[in-house]
C-alpha cells in the first residue's frame, strides 16, 4: 500500500512521526544500483577461484584424486593379493620369481598354452613370487594412510593445545609454551628413531587381539611418535593465529554477550584461522610419508608382509642392478605423492593465506 | 644480548638434560637386561655382572651415575663388539664430520648462488628451472635419490668411482646428502632476496647510480643472508640424520652406519650414547646459529 503525503493525519508537534514530504521517490537509475550485478564472493569461493587458476595445483589435485581412486578401486577386482604367492592350478609357482613387467613364468606360460586365462603381472613379481603391482598399490595405500592419520593426530592435538594456550594467555600460555619450546628443540628425527626402537619392544604383545594388532607395532609406534613430537609446530601456529584474531572486535562483542570460551574458540576464532591450519596439514602429509620411508629404511617401518612405499623401495635396493624397475615403481609413486601434496599445499597457501592475499 | 644468550644457553642445557633422561629411561623401559639370555647364567655370576655395571641399583641412581660417566667421557661399552663406545664414536664421527661438512658447505654455497639467480631472473626461465628442480629434489626420499645416483653414475655410466676405503670418492655421497638442504636454502634465499630487492634502500642505491653488481652483492645479498643463518642449525641436524641413510647406501663406515647397525643389532648402550651425542651436536648447532642470527641482524632488539 502506498502512502500519500497529504492524506496522513496532522503531525503532532512532539511526535517523532516521519514527515513524508521531505522524501523523494527513487528514480529508476537509482533503483538499478541496488540490483546485484554479480553474485558476491565469499572468502572460500574467491580462494577456490584462485586455486583453479593455478595449473600446477590443479594437476597435483588431479594426480592425487586419480591415485586415491586407483588405490581404492584396483584391489577390489585385482586377482592377486599383496601377501599371496603366485600359484598356477592351485600349486605354488616357484618359477614366478623376480619376473619382469608383463612377463609370465614358465608354469604360467604352460597354463596359457593350455588355454587358461592368466592376469598379467603389470609390474612383474618380487623375490617371493608375489605380484609387484598389487604390492605397490598396497604400499601407496599404507603410505597415504600413514600420512593422513599422522597429520590428523598432529592437527587434533595441536589445535586443542594451541587454542587453549592462545585463548587463555597469561600464565597458562607461558607454561604451555615453555613445554612446546622444549619439545620443539628436541631433534625430532633422532627422537623418532629412539621412540620407535623403544615402543617396538615395549608395545610387544599388549596389542594382540585388538584392532591395532593388524597395523603392527611399528605403525602404532609411528603414530604415537607423531602424537608426542610433531604437534608442537601446529600448536605454535594455532596459538599465533588465535593471539592475533582474539583482539578483533567481534570476539569482544561475543564475550560481552556472555559467550563461553569454548564457543568463542569454536564459532569465532577457529573458522577464521582454518585456512592457515588446513594448508599446514596439507604440507604435513608429505613430511609424514618421508618420515615413514626413512624409518622403513633403517628397519623400523611397517611390518612385513605389509608393504609401504618406503619399505618396498628399500628392499629393492638389494637387487638394484638386476631389477631396477622394482626400485623405480615405488620411488616414482612416492615422488608423485609428495610432489603433489607439496605443490597443492603451495597452491592452497597462495590462494587462501590471508597474509599473501592482496 | 647477554640476557638472551644466557636464556638460550640455559634452554639448551635443559634440552640436553631432557634428551638424556628420555633416552636413558626409554632404553631402560625395554624389557630384558643386557645379561638376560636364553640360557640363564649362574645367579652369582649374574649378580657380579650387574654390580659391575651398576645394574643392581635403582634406575634413578643409575641415571645419575650414567650422566656422571658421560661427563667424564665414559660412554660405556658396546654390547655387541665390547669396544669402548667413546672411541668408536670419535673414530666414526671423523668420517661423518668430513662428509657432513662438505655437504653443508656445498649446500650453502650452491643454494645461495641458485637462490640469488632465481630471485634476479624472477619469472624467467632460470627461475622456473631452479624452482622446478628444487621442488623435485625435496620430494624424493634421500635413500632413493642416493641409490639412483649410485646406479646411474657409478654403475651404469661409470663416471665416478664407488666409495671404498682404499678409494674414498665423496662426490656422490656429498651430492645426495646436500641436495635437500641445498634446495631449501635456494628457496629461502630466493624469497628473502626478493623481499630485500623490494626495499626502499635498494631503490635509493639504484637512483644514485650504484653499479648493479655492487647493489646485489653489498646491499641485497648481505641482507638476504640473514634468514639463511637461522636454517644452518636445523640443516646440520638434518645432515646428521640424513647421513645415517647416505652412509648406509654408500657403505661409508661413519657414525650414521654405526647407528643403523646398532638399531638393527639392538645394541642399546650404543644407541643411547649415539643418540645423546648427536642430540648434543644438534642442540649446540641450533644454539650457535640462533645466537649468530641475533648478533648479525641489526633489526632485532634485545630485551
Amino acid at each position: 500500500m502506498t502512502y500519500n503525503a497529504d492524506k496522513l493525519p496532522k503531525k503532532n508537534l512532539l511526535s517523532l512521526q516521519i514527515d513524508l514530504k521531505k522524501f523523494e521517490k527513487a528514480s529508476d537509475s537509482e533503483k538499478a544500483q541496488h540490483e546485484t550485478m554479480r553474485e558476491s564472493t565469499t572468502f572460500f569461493k574467491d580462494g577456490m577461484r584462485k586455486l583453479r587458476k593455478n595449473p600446477l595445483a590443479m594437476i597435483s589435485l588431479c594426480v592425487l584424486i586419480a591415485l586415491v581412486v586407483t588405490i581404492v578401486v584396483v584391489p577390489l577386482f585385482y586377482p592377486y593379493s599383496y601377501e599371496q604367492m603366485i600359484s598356477v592350478n592351485g600349486k605354488r609357482d616357484k618359477t614366478a620369481k623376480n619376473l619382469a613387467p608383463f612377463t609370465y613364468s614358465k608354469n604360467e606360460q604352460k597354463a596359457i598354452e593350455e588355454g587358461q586365462q592368466i592376469f598379467p603381472h603389470i609390474f612383474g613379481t618380487d623375490e617371493l613370487c608375489r605380484d609387484y603391482f598389487i604390492r605397490v598399490i598396497y604400499g601407496a595405500r599404507v603410505s597415504l594412510m600413514v600420512g593422513l592419520f599422522a597429520s590428523l593426530i598432529v592437527l587434533v592435538i595441536g589445535l586443542l593445545y594451541g587454542s587453549i594456550s592462545g585463548y587463555f594467555g597469561g600464565k597458562v600460555d607461558m607454561v604451555m609454551m615453555r613445554i612446546v619450546d622444549i619439545i620443539y628443540s628436541l631433534p625430532d628425527t633422532l627422537m623418532v628413531v629412539l621412540l620407535s626402537v623403544v615402543l617396538n619392544q615395549v608395545i610387544g604383545d599388549s596389542l594382540r587381539g585388538t584392532v591395532f594388532a593388524r597395523m603392527g607395532n611399528n605403525m602404532i609406534s609411528l603414530f604415537i611418535v607423531f602424537g608426542v613430537l610433531y604437534w608442537v609446530g601446529m600448536a605454535r601456529l594455532v596459538r599465533g593465529q588465535i593471539l592475533s584474531i582474539k583482539t578483533n572486535e567481534y570476539v569482544l562483542a561475543a564475550r560481552a554477550l556472555g559467550a563461553k570460551p569454548g564457543r568463542i574458540i569454536k564459532k569465532h576464532i577457529l573458522p577464521n584461522c582454518m585456512s592457515v591450519i588446513f594448508i599446514s596439514v596439507a604440507l604435513q602429509i608429505p613430511s609424514a610419508i618421508f618420515t615413514e620411508s626413512f624409518l622403513s629404511f633403517i628397519g623400523l617401518g611397517v611390518q612385513a608382509p605389509m608393504p609401504s612405499l618406503g619399505s618396498l623401495a628399500n628392499s629393492a635396493r638389494g637387487g638394484m642392478q638386476s631389477y631396477p624397475y622394482k626400485m623405480v615403481f615405488p620411488a616414482v609413486i612416492i615422488c608423485l605423492i609428495v610432489l603433489s601434496f607439496n605443490l597443492l599445499g603451495d597452491g592452497l597457501r597462495d590462494a587462501f593465506d590471508p597474509k599473501l592475499r592482496r | 644480548m647477554l640476557k638472551y644468550t644466557v636464556k638460550r644457553i640455559l634452554l639448551a642445557i635443559v634440552t640436553i638434560l631432557i634428551i638424556s633422561a628420555i633416552t636413558f629411561f626409554a632404553m631402560n623401559a625395554i624389557p630384558g637386561g643386557p645379561f638376560s639370555k636364553e640360557k640363564a647364567p649362574d645367579p652369582a655370576v649374574q649378580a657380579v655382572l650387574e654390580a659391575r655395571y651398576n645394574l643392581d641399583k635403582p634406575v634413578g641412581q643409575q641415571f645419575i651415575l650414567y650422566m656422571q660417566n658421560l661427563l667424564h667421557g665414559d660412554f660405556g661399552v658396546s654390547l655387541k663388539t665390547g669396544r669402548e663406545i667413546a672411541t668408536v664414536i670419535s673414530e666414526k664421527f671423523a668420517v661423518s664430520a668430513r662428509l657432513g661438512g662438505m655437504a653443508a658447505g656445498f649446500a650453502i654455497i650452491v643454494g645461495l648462488v641458485l637462490g640469488s639467480i632465481a630471485a634476479l631472473c624472477r619469472n624467467h626461465w632460470p627461475d622456473r628451472l631452479i624452482i622446478f628442480l628444487t621442488t623435485l629434489f625435496v620430494s624424493v626420499p634421500s635413500f632413493i635419490l642416493a641409490t639412483m645416483l649410485l646406479l646411474i653414475f657409478a654403475l651404469q655410466l661409470k663416471w665416478v668411482g664407488v666409495f671404498s676405503t682404499s678409494n674414498p670418492n665423496y662426490v656422490l655421497p656429498v651430492i645426495s646428502l646436500m641436495l635437500y638442504p641445498m634446495s631449501y636454502i635456494t628457496r629461502l634465499t630466493k624469497s628473502s632476496m626478493l623481499d630485500v630487492l623490494g626495499q626502499d634502500y635498494i631503490r635509493t642505491a639504484r637512483a644514485k647510480g650504484v653499479r648493479e653488481s655492487l647493489i646485489i652483492f653489498k646491499h641485497a645479498l648481505r641482507n638476504a643472508l640473514i634468514p639463511v643463518i637461522t636454517y644452518v642449525g636445523p640443516m646440520i641436524a638434518g645432515i646428521l640424520t640424513g647421513s645415517m641413510v647416505i652412509e648406509t647406501v654408500f657403505t661409508i663406515g661413519g657414525l650414521g652406519t654405526e647407528f643403523v647397525h646398532s638399531i638393527n643389532n639392538q645394541d642399546y648402550p650404543m644407541i643411547m650414547a649415539t643418540t645423546i651425542f648427536l642430540a648434543v651436536l644438534m642442540v649446540v648447532a641450533t644454539l650457535v646459529s640462533d645466537l649468530i642470527y641475533k648478533l648479525v641482524d641489526p633489526k632485532i632488539n634485545f630485551d
